[in-house]
């Protein structure tokens, strides 16, 4: 082996370990007996799935941090597919400004939307009495537009990367518009859609900041749960939880991964 | 049916892409469409297809004005460059496409598939996926869904580029006779004059957005009408100077030469194919001939290949039968000769 890539590689060992670290540790953590976290850990149990289980903020929590990323998911999918098409398809004016107002939820930090979001749900209140804050519909439209950038990076990438040569193929053989989308454009960047959706099931069912402002008492979401949680606690609960939301994440990670290249996506 | 193209304008801003350009295009002919990249010569051909909507002008399938038909509705087979078959389907359902949007019964829908397959020979695939198959099959397929819909017209874009050069001489060859099978009115976009001449009844030369020329390979090839048109269609001497008067050409070192057809007095360059001078150690009384040095001599086998400069540093190409006499050597002194039939004069 060359020397240069020797180093090349032993660079990217350590900077895969430096982003993997957290999570091996964190699974390690979670089944340390110890009631409060200490090192190194006195014995193992399975102790701390079955409290967080048993813990009804967590349990609520996830049941709703998951009805909110699906829901988000289906709405993100409903705008962005459409505006995903528009952009890549079509010429007209605003075009690129338009990609940008849907892209820009991912440029914007998450405490200041969600200060920015709250504000708003608030002057909407005021002036027409419908309340959106601490509401499941104003949380649910915050992740939509957390999940939305997803959804068009990856459904335009996907467009872009299949081009409108089977749409025109499509329109040549008598298709009018609807039959092109539905027959062909639709199946063709199925794998792009697919991704999308777990990509913005991902970004909503992990979003903390945003949703930290417009949450109600008693409905809180998973990520929220924890933080609450970890105010006043510091044992192996928490651990398990996060094992829990790796293992669904990376079970989805894996999944779209089989379905696009996603290296292809950015 | 003939396809009829009128004065055919299309700009994309400040570019006139597609400029006056009209073509009559026979029932049941094969036209090329030739010309250099970004010449307009597909916009032409999407023009005809309707995906381009024209700034003016007519297109004609028959009687039929179908300049403001939408494109599913216009009744094209199209094959796309890259043929863009549908990857999610199989290649009976690709070919099946086109019935089925148009409401056909399944009955029906299957014996035409299965005619189509018939007769590009894919009938023992039409269970595989477009990635499955080799380049030429899938270029069949391309064939058979585009022709599956009984289209008026056959519109082809670059349609042998994605394949390998031996490929493509097969194919071409095979694209022609289901052609001439099918009796269908075909236009074909190319950059590749080979191709255009190889297959096309008539060829049009564009640049620049404009028809240069139309006609039969032979029509191009020995009377081309510009400078353009001599130089994209095989290989072609030129030398500069003026039309004197009628037949008389003068080069801009001043020797007098002769020239068949008519051209205006003015400046003009006098053109010959290499294949059609020949060198010889004195010039001769009839025709043309110039003194050359010899710059480069490349033995090609069959032919040999003369690099050759004339007074004035013109640079002149000739190629003979590699038989014929002794090669010349690299700097000698030589004469150039051909005939006036030979010679024709194209605007300066």
């Amino acid at each position: 082996m060359r020397p240069g890539r020797a180093i090349y590689l032993s660079y990217v060992i350590a900077a895969l370990m430096f982003l993997a670290a957290p999570l091996v540790v964190i699974v390690w953590a979670s089944f340390f007996a110890d009631k409060t976290l200490s090192f190194p850990p006195s014995g193992y149990t399975l102790h701390w799935y079955a409290r967080a289980w048993e813990l009804e903020d967590f349990a609520r929590g996830f049941v709703i941090s998951l009805q909110v990323a699906v829901c988000a998911t289906f709405t993100s999918l409903a705008i962005g597919v459409p505006a995903s098409l528009a952009i890549e398809r079509f010429r007209f004016p605003g075009r690129e400004p338009l990609r940008h107002i849907l892209l820009a939820p991912m440029y914007v930090p998450a405490i200041v939307a969600g200060a920015a979001v709250y504000l708003y749900y608030v002057q909407v209140e005021i002036s027409t009495g419908l309340q959106l804050a601490a509401t499941f519909p104003g949380l649910l439209a915050a992740h939509t537009l957390v999940a939305l950038p997803w959804t068009l990076r990856l459904v335009s990438a996907s467009l872009a990367s299949t081009g409108s040569n089977a749409e025109e193929a499509a329109r040549s053989l008598g298709a009018n518009a609807f039959q092109t989308f539905f027959y062909v454009t639709l199946p063709v960047i199925r794998p792009g859609i697919i991704a999308a959706a777990l990509f913005s099931f991902i970004a909503s069912f992990t979003e903390l900041e945003l949703s930290l402002f417009l949450v109600g008492p008693g409905k809180t979401t998973l990520p929220i749960a924890i933080v609450n949680y970890l105010e006043w606690n510091l044992d192996s609960t928490i651990a398990a939880v996060a094992t829990v939301q790796i293992l669904i994440i990376g079970a989805a990670l894996l999944a779209s991964d089989r379905f696009v290249n996603l290296g292809k996506a950015f | 049916m003939a396809v009829t193209l009128k004065n055919l304008i299309k700009t994309f801003g400040e570019l006139r892409a597609v400029d006056d350009v009209s073509i009559s295009i026979q029932d049941g002919e094969l036209l090329a469409l030739l010309g250099p990249s970004g010449c307009g010569k597909t916009t032409t051909l999407r023009a005809v297809a309707g995906f381009v909507e024209l700034d003016s002008g007519t297109v004609h399938f028959g009687d039929r004005d179908v300049t403001r038909v939408p494109v599913h509705k216009r009744q094209v087979g199209m094959v796309f460059q890259g043929y863009a078959l549908f990857p999610h389907l199989t290649v009976a359902q690709n070919v099946e496409f086109g019935l089925k949007v148009r409401g056909w019964e399944r009955p029906k829908v299957r014996e035409r598939v299965a005619e189509m397959l018939d007769w590009v020979q894919l009938g023992a695939l039409s269970e595989r996926r477009p990635r499955q198959l080799s380049g030429g099959q899938q270029q069949r397929v391309a064939l058979a869904r585009a022709m599956a819909i009984r289209p008026d017209v056959l519109l082809l874009d670059e349609p042998f580029s994605a394949l390998d050069a031996k490929l493509r001489l097969q194919m071409r060859t095979e694209i022609r006779e289901l052609q001439r099978s099918a009796n269908i009115t075909s236009v074909f976009v190319t950059h590749d004059q080979d191709e255009a001449m190889a297959i096309a009844d008539r060829i049009g030369v564009i640049n620049h957005g404009r028809l240069e020329q139309i006609g039969s390979a032979e029509d191009l090839y020995q009377r081309p009408v510009s400078r353009f048109v001599a130089g994209f269609i095989g290989k072609c001497n030129f030398l500069e100077g003026k039309v004197t008067g009628s037949n008389r050409f003068e080069t801009a070192a001043g020797q007098a030469l002769q020239f068949s057809g008519d051209h205006g007095v003015g400046a003009a360059a006098l053109c010959f194919r290499p294949e059609h001078a020949r060198l010889a150690a004195t010039g001769s009384a009839a025709g043309n001939s110039v003194a050359v040095t010899v710059k480069l001599v490349t033995y090609l086998g069959p032919s040999t290949e003369y690099e050759l400069e004339a007074d004035g540093g013109v640079k002149l190409l000739v190629t003979a039968a590699s038989i014929e006499g002794r090669a010349a050597r690299n700097g000698e002194r030589m004469a150039l000769a051909w005939r006036t039939e030979d010679s024709f004069v194209v605007a300066g």
